[in-house]
């Protein structure tokens, strides 16, 4: 299976500059992908792009040669929000948050150090590092074939992005998940990756 | 005993007193109405507590009778107004440009004219009484609410948390179940009861201005009025108690919202 952006060309406003132009990249199942930019470059309109939340201006994002527009219900490419805080609805506890995904197993969240007892917690009584993985578990439901991570570890702690780079990287090899990670973290992308994918004005 | 508990308990206090005063002044509206003239101007005593007036009416029964058809009048009209205001205010945020645009003008149209104005103008011109004031009371106080609820909307639509849930495949009615209804409904019940005590004290002004309810019944802005013109001669309990007891409705019902509204908060469930 494989996600391709095939000429893209992608602004805000009109007469605004233009974040991506006439761009394109592809990625296998099989790959994990480092994207490397500098900040403000539009690595999350790219990773927004790819995972459907925005439709380009020109340009067509396929997966498997489908519009990714045309798969209906359960999206297979599933990204993974910078902030945490802002992906979590603050009325639901953990439990009914990891109930939207698509039938997560028990052992992801076991892997990913999910404690029991946080499921009965609203978010706003965990931890951003704490959130991060109840997001990272809803997006690795049954029918994702492509995770996006978009700078899914800069705010926490070393022991925690290894523990969780080292899990995803596992998961996604055993699944044959595609991975493609955004970072402007070149020394996380050379450990974690199979391609790094340099972006440039 | 922890806060919510007390939360909830204060909250049925003030219910339960409120509740009360409506009973009460159901019972009351013909004692209100009894004319007695061997006992007139009585001051306050244990035998009549709020002291009776020039026509040997008891102020106690005409007090609870008042304040039940403000409080009567005040839920009628809170509920109309908050309605109206969620369904503008979601109209406004989901259905276009167009939609938009006529609503939030309306919105700025009855907020920049001065509220008391426009009442006592609908009401007039509805031929004043119960439907007058029910009907300019429920106009006019709907549109900072339905500004809150549009803008509350507007900012939910774009948030992460419905995009992803939108993309996990989840349908428009489980949005609105489980996104949507549950953030609106707290703003919805909390607007609800703080429109109350404006709804009150607007109705009796504009009865006491004269453009409100006819001066039959014994609403408290009528029992204010006419009391005006005894005050000079000493008579000082037929405006205080009428007077103390709608404040003290007001903030009875002020204090049920904001509990109501701690109550709904996420934060404070384990408080």
């Amino acid at each position: 299976m494989r996600l391709e952006l095939k000429n893209v060309s992608y602004q805000y406003k009109k007469e605004d500059r233009m974040i991506l132009e006439d761009f394109s990249l592809s990625a296998e199942h099989t790959e994990r992908v480092g994207l490397l930019a500098p900040s403000g470059y539009g690595k999350t309109t790219l990773c927004k792009l790819l995972s459907g939340y925005l439709l380009p201006d020109s340009g067509e994002v396929l997966l498997d040669g489908k519009p990714l527009s045309s798969y209906k219900g359960y999206c297979p490419v599933q990204m993974i929000w910078q902030q945490p805080e802002l992906a979590v609805n603050p009325r639901l506890r953990m439990r009914d948050v990891i109930l939207e995904g698509d039938k997560v197993e028990e052992r992801i969240l076991h892997e990913l150090g999910i404690e029991p007892d946080w499921m009965n917690r609203f978010p706003s009584e965990l931890s951003g590092g704490e959130l991060q993985r109840f997001c990272l578990a809803r997006a690795l439901g049954k029918r994702t074939r492509f995770l996006l991570a978009d700078e899914i570890s800069t705010m926490l702690d070393l022991i925690t992005q290894s523990q969780i780079w080292n899990f995803l990287v596992r998961e996604v090899a055993e699944r044959e998940i595609g991975l493609i990670a955004v970072s402007h973290n070149q020394e996380l992308l050379e450990r974690v990756c199979t391609r790094q994918v340099e972006l440039r004005k | 005993m922890n806060r919510r508990k007390k939360v909830f308990i204060s909250l049925l206090a003030s219910s339960l007193i409120l509740l009360a005063i409506c009973i009460g002044g159901m019972f009351c509206a013909d004692t209100a109405r009894l004319t007695d003239f061997s006992r007139k101007n009585l001051s306050p005593s244990l035998d009549c507590l709020f002291g009776t007036d020039w026509m040997g009416r008891d102020m106690l029964a005409r007090t609870l009778r008042g304040l039940s058809i403000s409080i009567l009048l005040g839920i009628l009209t809170a509920a109309a107004s908050a309605v109206t205001a969620l369904i503008l205010g979601v109209v406004s945020a989901t259905l276009g440009k167009a939609a938009d645009t006529v609503i939030t003008f309306c919105i700025d149209l009855i907020m920049g004219i001065p509220h008391i104005l426009l009442l006592i103008l609908i009401s007039v011109a509805m031929g004043k009484g119960f439907k007058g004031v029910a009907l300019g009371i429920a106009l006019t106080h709907w549109p900072s609410l339905a500004r809150l609820i549009r803008a509350e909307v507007i900012q939910l639509r774009e948030s992460p948390y419905i995009l992803i849930a939108e993309k996990m495949g989840k349908s428009k009615w489980y949005i609105a179940r489980k996104h949507l209804i549950p953030h609106l409904m707290s703003q919805f019940l909390v607007g609800l009861v703080l429109i109350f005590p404006h709804a009150v004290l607007h109705e009796s002004s504009i009865t006491f201005l004269g453009f409100g309810l006819s001066s039959e019944q014994p609403a408290i802005g009528i029992i204010l009025s006419e009391s005006m013109k005894y005050l000079i001669t000493g008579k000082w309990w037929l405006a205080l108690f009428p007077g103390a007891m709608l404040v003290l409705v007001v903030v009875l019902f002020y204090k049920a919202g904001e509990n109501l509204r701690k109550l709904t908060e996420p934060g404070s469930v384990h408080e």
